[in-house]
């Protein structure tokens, strides 16, 4: 096996190239996930891919571990070039990848979780044969040329060669497939301490688990320590890790942390894909960045800095031109403060939140997918559990009088007059109903006007106004939205909402895979909105549009504000560090990278 | 009069037995059959035709012998039964449908088929392949006291209860058993980690069916010793209530089968009128839905039915 | 013996090839055209008769000539006949259409068989205990009432706990189905001292004639109350607010739906349709009461409403073609002298064949024989895909479709040698020409 020798930086350490990923292209539809990504990885290294949402890391993974299958380029392990078309492929080139969503049967200990769908070892009756005989012969040969005098001693006859008579042999080759059976009986028998050959493996890489505990009785991160040590058991040599911190607090960062770096230690490849930066120094010995699907560039994390990996991460600023007029009649319209919420594990999901939402403006709300934006808005309308804080409404019609919202059902809310329209972000699991057609689908906002029975007569106008005037493109209003394109469907649900006349509009990625037609179409409304007096209240991801959308963007980071910039003076990467930043503000961002070295082993050196 | 109480019992409960466990192992991989009352019925009409044409390729009646006879049969009604199995495992697995339908129509199937063939078949020799079915050890009539309710059970008996056990050790110690439950369980996980969820689907619905259909064959051959006039679907449905009744746990099966057919037997030892018995034979079903409702109020993880039960699974609709 | 380990090392590789390449794909239908699953079900309809044709002349080699005839005989021979075959099929579509709101909601309610029991029982207790006290018309009315309140309170149990703490309603309404029969059983033993466990002909509480004929006011109640559960189904809020939970349940929260009240509201309503039936069973077919009075219609009833997705109309329809299967069938067992059950195992039939004929409206089945290495497939995925990153959706406009099409791909394919991406349903279109078109080759 031909291993390629590497240098880093100008050190002369020689590395061994893991894998080796060669003008790797994948398009899907128009939309090019990945073009023409070089990459390598190393044996023994932690590799970062860092990226923003959309950035196409988690795409390029997708095709190491089989998920995907490029559309052009070539991948190398070990020097030779391979091609992976499954997990199965994968796996038989130990590459295991851990997903965001976890693989468990949730009533089996951890460890049969493990060792669920191991393969028999295959038992070849020829193979077997043939190699009793040739033990048989190689001892009897041994036999005949002892010589007991260069044994002397009087245990020595234990050692002695023993001789097989030709019978023997004869009645074992018979006995052969029964002892295949046997073995096959033994391997299927689930041994009562089946659950310490794994818990061996995962104390040897220093996890600290207990693997007879039973799936539902664990935490979030101790069901992802069971998918790696799920991943290690098969022998996987390339570990990749798909945003492994999402769903950890710091402590369990840390832990984890120290276990890769063990992993790193016995020699494994460790690529993890995310995007908060404090993770990637803390970790990695060299970061990818990824920025629109091409690779940008790949540096040693020690030769970087925090400020540099943002700019290579959210690139240059790309005007789009999206008309902002100037906000007017500017009032307090929501206002929330010191919100809090918990998730269905205990975890702090909102953390003491407070902003105002005006109207006449957009506020967008700029955040790492997965910071809480999805429960903030969902706890104003009615739809999250808030366990403090209180959200006020200003209702215009009432001369700005305040109304409570906190802990109100959908339905509380919109009795008490306020008009709040929500574009969620899955759209057709919440915002929409798939199976129905585009009038039904107006009616999930209007349907409880008049007694008993349905009006679709108003829907009807409201869905072919919709059709018309966004240019949605349907063969009528009678087709169920699941046909339609993304692009429709969110013109569909975005109309819909519009069309309540809200005073308070929320939109969690209203551009979501989108075109660009469809995404300035979305912008244009929402600007029409603002400009109507309504508190537009949009969650993005692409700084490049927040900036030039809204007229303030709160910055939010594990459920905190981490800042509120103005959206006419913000710089990308001003908010870029703010995103991936777990407390503090601005200012605090020049933290040497050798400070967060020494607090991240500080800490897991306590937590362990 | 107690330990006759008691024999009979264990003989009924048999009945029980059989349609429970197999209809845990078809459960346990994620199908509900509902067509378990059905998969006995085939059960019992394999059986006869087997003991029929057995009886027909012998010269004389006195020929037969015990163990020939209780053979055949079994053969006949695991394969008629699992027949049904496959009925079912074609239309949920391969064609993708509805569990409660396909189950629902293969019992209306199964009951129906069973009523049509049986009065169709010639049952000379029935009653003396009966007897050769429900041969103890010792005999009933002689022995009393524990020696005759362990000993002068049938072949039948002795068989479900071995059954039942392997069965719990299977699920529970196996790596089969593992693979079965991750199936019923979590299929997408089970078919990631490189389990033909098809495969064990087919083959527990497979299994399980011709277990239960010896539970026909024993109701038919042997409890009622060859009278084949009475319908077994009523119990059918009383196995799939066991299913619930005992958690899942084919071990605790033999138990609970034995306090069912306690409680279908009891009425016609007690002295007490027609109301009551009515009350007691509710009783099963009772507990069952107590059972029901207790494990899904109160229930640890562990003993809830399989997760999946009732789902179809194909990967593109997760 | 070197020769036989070459012969079966290339068998091996056969299998292996069979196994990888399986001749059968199986694809969801994309947009099919409207015709295709109405032709697919009449076709379906046509091949059950012929099959139970065959059956007959399993069981009576002379039947196949008369099997039609005697069918059509047996069912629109008489006036009587016509008039008991719209009765079954209006009973029929009765249940059919009271199981239908839950099973749209996504409730599994298979106990529809106790919930007629129930307002039978409710019913009869009312003639038992009032009949002669008080005047027809206003016992007929207590009937209807207490089969309703009786048949609604039944099904209320278990819609109660499965809103409340989740409980498997599938398994749960099974075993209501027996109880309420042996409820029945009990009741009959309190009322005949004998033991004899049968009740006789009632003779208060008769619904009246029409026309002379028995069973028309049935029918035309039944009629009353289909026309009653279309408007409800899809003019009613309450309609629309249930085919919203049975969809999604996080757009029902979204938008404000108390879905344990939706459940707990259509299960009454479902439970009281239940009732009027058992009351229709009691006072207008067989005036008496016993653990067969359903005759296991709720089950029979519960696969009409299925089949016919939840329709009235096609629900109306198929109704009425298990009615003209079972009353045929009857007949002609009973001219070629076969056997009471035989309209059973007919019906079953019958239903077989319409479930499997299901799988070929909703799947399209390509058979290809091609050994051809170039095979241009889907891209593959596996079922992990769900978890692959938003990164993947948000780049693509087309990627709610990409999805389940890459999956569909999947399904058939683990090891296709070349793969190409495919997204969207036109594309998905032009693979599958592609693929033909090799198979011509």
């Amino acid at each position: 096996m031909t291993y390629k020798q590497y240098q880093i930086g100008g050190n002369s350490v020689e590395k061994t190239v893991a894998i080796e990923l060669r003008g790797i292209t994948k398009t899907f539809g128009d939309v090019v996930a990945n073009k023409n990504v070089d990459l390598d990885v190393y044996e023994g290294e932690i590799l970062s891919i860092l990226g923003e949402n959309g950035s196409g890391k988690t795409t390029l993974m997708n095709m190491i571990a089989g998920i995907y299958f490029p559309d052009a380029g070539h991948i190398y392990i070990n020097g030779e070039e391979v091609v992976i078309k499954s997990p199965k492929d994968a796996f038989a080139h130990k590459i295991g990848m851990i997903h965001q969503h976890f693989k468990l049967v949730d009533t089996f200990s951890a460890a049969d979780n493990i060792i669920l769908g191991e393969k028999c070892p295959k038992f070849d009756l020829k193979e077997e044969k043939a190699k009793l005989v040739e033990a048989h012969r190689a001892e009897n040969e041994a036999y005949e040329n002892y010589d007991e005098a260069e044994h002397p001693g009087p245990l020595a006859y234990m050692a002695k060669p023993k001789f097989h008579p030709e019978k023997e042999t004869k009645r074992k080759l018979a006995l052969m497939p029964l002892v295949g059976i046997g073995r096959r009986i033994k391997f299927n028998w689930l041994a009562k301490k089946r659950a310490d050959v794994v818990q061996d493996i995962a104390n040897r890489f220093g996890f600290k688990i207990d693997l007879k505990k039973k799936i539902y009785d664990m935490s979030v991160s101790e069901k992802q320590t069971v998918e790696i040590i799920k991943v290690l058991y098969r022998g996987a040599d390339i570990l990749i890790l798909d945003e492994p911190t999402a769903v950890l607090t710091p402590q369990e960062i840390d832990k984890l942390f120290d276990v890769l770096r063990n992993m790193k230690a016995a020699g494994k490849s460790i690529i993890i894909i995310t995007h908060k930066l404090n993770e990637v120094m803390a970790i990695s010995d060299r970061v990818a960045v990824l920025r629109k699907g091409e690779h940008i560039a790949t540096v040693n994390t020690s030769e970087t800095n925090e400020q540099e990996l943002t700019e290579m991460m959210v690139g240059k600023k790309v005007s789009l031109n999206i008309d902002r007029a100037e906000p007017h009649d500017v009032k307090n319209r929501l206002v929330v403060s010191g919100l809090s919420a918990v998730d269905a594990d205990g975890v702090k999901v909102l953390d003491d939140i407070s902003f105002e939402a005006r109207s006449g403006e957009i506020l967008g709300i700029a955040g790492i997918a997965g910071s809480g934006q999805r429960q903030l808005l969902e706890a104003i309308a009615g739809l999250y559990k808030v366990k403090d804080g209180t959200i006020t409404y200003f209702d215009p019609a009432k001369d700005d009088a305040p109304v409570d919202l906190r802990s109100k059902t959908p339905v509380q809310i919109r009795d008490l007059g306020v008009r709040l329209s929500f574009v969620p972000e899955d759209r057709l699991g919440m915002g929409l109903v798939g199976n129905m057609d585009l009038i039904d689908n107006m009616m999930l906002r209007s349907y409880r006007k008049g007694f008993m029975f349905l009006d679709r007569k108003s829907p009807k106008k409201l869905a072919e106004t919709i059709v018309e005037e966004l240019e949605v493109v349907t063969p009528s209003t009678h087709t169920a939205v699941r046909k339609l394109s993304g692009g429709n469907v969110q013109k569909v649900l975005v109309g819909r909402e519009i069309a309540a006349s809200p005073s308070v509009l929320m939109a969690a990625y209203p551009v979501r895979g989108l075109d660009i037609n469809s995404s300035y179409t979305i912008y244009n409304l929402l600007n029409e909105q603002k400009e109507k007096g309504v508190a537009v209240i949009f969650v993005g991801e692409d700084l490049d549009v927040l900036i030039e959308l809204c007229d303030r963007i709160l910055v939010i980071c594990a459920g905190k504000v981490t800042g509120v910039v103005d959206g006419r003076r913000a710089i990308k990467e001003q908010i870029g560090l703010l995103m991936t930043k777990t407390a503090g503000d601005v200012d605090e961002n020049q933290m040497s990278i050798d400070d967060l070295h020494d607090t991240n082993n500080d800490e897991g050196g306590e937590a362990l | 009069m107690f330990w006759t109480f008691l024999t009979s019992t264990i003989k009924f409960s048999t009945l029980f037995l059989y349609g429970s466990v197999g209809e845990t192992i078809t459960e346990k991989s994620g199908h509900l059959n509902l067509g378990i009352p059905g998969i006995m019925c085939l059960g019992a009409i394999g059986g006869c035709y087997g003991v029929r044409s057995y009886i027909d390729s012998l010269g004389s009646l006195s020929q037969m012998s015990g163990f020939a006879v209780v053979l055949v049969g079994m053969i006949c009604a695991f394969l008629f039964a699992a027949l049904g199995g496959m009925i079912f495992s074609f239309f949920t697995v391969t064609l993708r449908c509805n569990q409660n339908i396909t189950g629902l129509t293969i019992t209306t199937f199964g009951v129906a088929l069973n009523s049509l063939m049986l009065s169709k078949i010639d049952k000379t020799g029935f009653y003396e392949a009966g007897r050769l079915f429900s041969k103890g050890i010792v005999d009933a009539n002689t022995t009393d006291g524990l020696v005759k309710v362990l000993f002068s059970q049938s072949a039948l008996v002795y068989i479900a209860i071995a059954i039942a056990i392997i069965t719990a050790i299977v699920i529970k110690r196996t790596r089969v058993g593992l693979n079965l439950r991750a199936v019923g369980e979590n299929p997408a996980t089970a078919d990631a980690a490189g389990i033909s969820v098809g495969k064990y689907r087919y083959l527990a619905t497979l299994i399980g069916s011709g277990i239960a259909g010896f539970g026909g064959l024993f109701f038919i051959m042997d409890y009622l010793t060859g009278n084949i006039e009475y319908g077994i679907d009523t119990y059918g449905w009383l196995a799939v209530a066991l299913v619930i009744f005992t958690i899942w746990k084919p071990n605790w099966a033999i138990l609970g089968s034995i306090i069912f057919a306690a409680l279908y037997r009891a009425p016609s030892y007690l002295n007490i009128g027609f109301t009551e018995r009515e009350v007691i034979k509710m009783l099963p079903y009772i507990v069952t839905v107590l059972v029901l409702i207790i494990t899904s109020i109160f229930g640890r993880k562990s003993v809830q039915p399989p997760a999946a039960l009732g789902t179809t699974y194909f990967r593109e609709e997760r | 013996m070197r020769s036989v380990t070459g012969k079966e090392s290339k068998f091996d590789a056969f299998v292996d090839k069979l196994k990888k390449e399986s001749p059968i794909h199986i694809a969801k239908r994309m947009d099919a055209p409207k015709w295709l699953p109405i032709v697919i079900r009449i076709a379906a309809v046509i091949v059950a008769f012929l099959v139970c044709a065959i059956v007959t002349v399993f069981f009576e080699p002379t039947a196949f000539g008369t099997f039609f005839t005697e069918m059509f005989r047996g069912t629109f021979g008489t006036e009587r006949r016509v008039i008991n075959l719209f009765w079954e099929a209006a009973i029929l579509l009765l249940i059919a259409l009271a199981v239908t709101p839950a099973f749209k909601m996504k409730f599994w309610n298979i106990g529809a068989e106790g919930q007629v029991l129930m307002g039978a029982l409710m019913s009869a207790t009312c003639i038992f205990y009032l009949g002669g006290k008080v005047s027809e018309g206003g016992l007929i009315v207590l009937c209807l009432l207490a089969s309703v309140v009786g048949s609604a309170g039944w099904t209320l149990i278990p819609a109660l706990f499965k809103a409340k703490w989740n409980t498997n309603e599938t398994l749960f309404t099974l075993m209501l189905n027996y109880i309420a029969t042996a409820l029945i059983s009990l009741v009959i033993t309190v009322w005949v001292k004998s033991g004899s466990g049968v009740v006789g002909i009632m003779p208060y509480g008769h619904l009246p004639k029409l026309g002379g004929q028995d069973y028309v006011l049935n029918i035309l109640i039944v009629a009353f109350v289909t026309v009653l559960v279309w408007v409800y189904l899809k003019f009613s809020k309450h309609g629309y607010e249930l085919s919203v939970v049975g969809e999604s349940i996080n757009t029902a929260k979204y938008i404000g739906i108390s879905v344990p009240k939706v459940i707990i509201r259509t299960m009454i309503f479902s439970g009281a349709l239940c009732g009027v039936a058992g009351w229709l069973l009691v006072n207008g077919a067989s005036y008496t009461i016993s653990t067969t009075i359903a005759g296991g219609r709720g089950f029979t009833a519960i696969l009409i409403s299925w089949l016919a997705h939840f329709d009235p109309i096609i629900m109306a329809i198929t109704s009425f073609l298990v009615a003209f299967m079972g009353r045929g069938a009857a007949q002609v067992s009973t001219i070629a002298n076969i056997g009471g059950s035989f309209e059973d195992i007919a019906t079953s039939i019958f239903f077989f064949i319409i479930i499997a004929s299901e799988f070929f409206v909703n799947y399209k089945v390509k058979f290809s024989f091609s050994h051809s290495k170039k095979k241009v497939e889907g891209e593959t995925t596996e079922n992990t895909s769900e978890d692959d990153s938003s990164d993947a959706e948000m780049m693509s406009d087309t990627s709610q479709t990409t999805d389940s099409e890459a999956q569909t791909n999947e399904i058939f394919d683990e090891s296709v040698p070349e793969l190409q991406t495919c997204q969207s349903s036109e594309d998905r279109t032009c693979d599958v020409s592609t693929q033909n078109k090799e198979v011509t080759e």
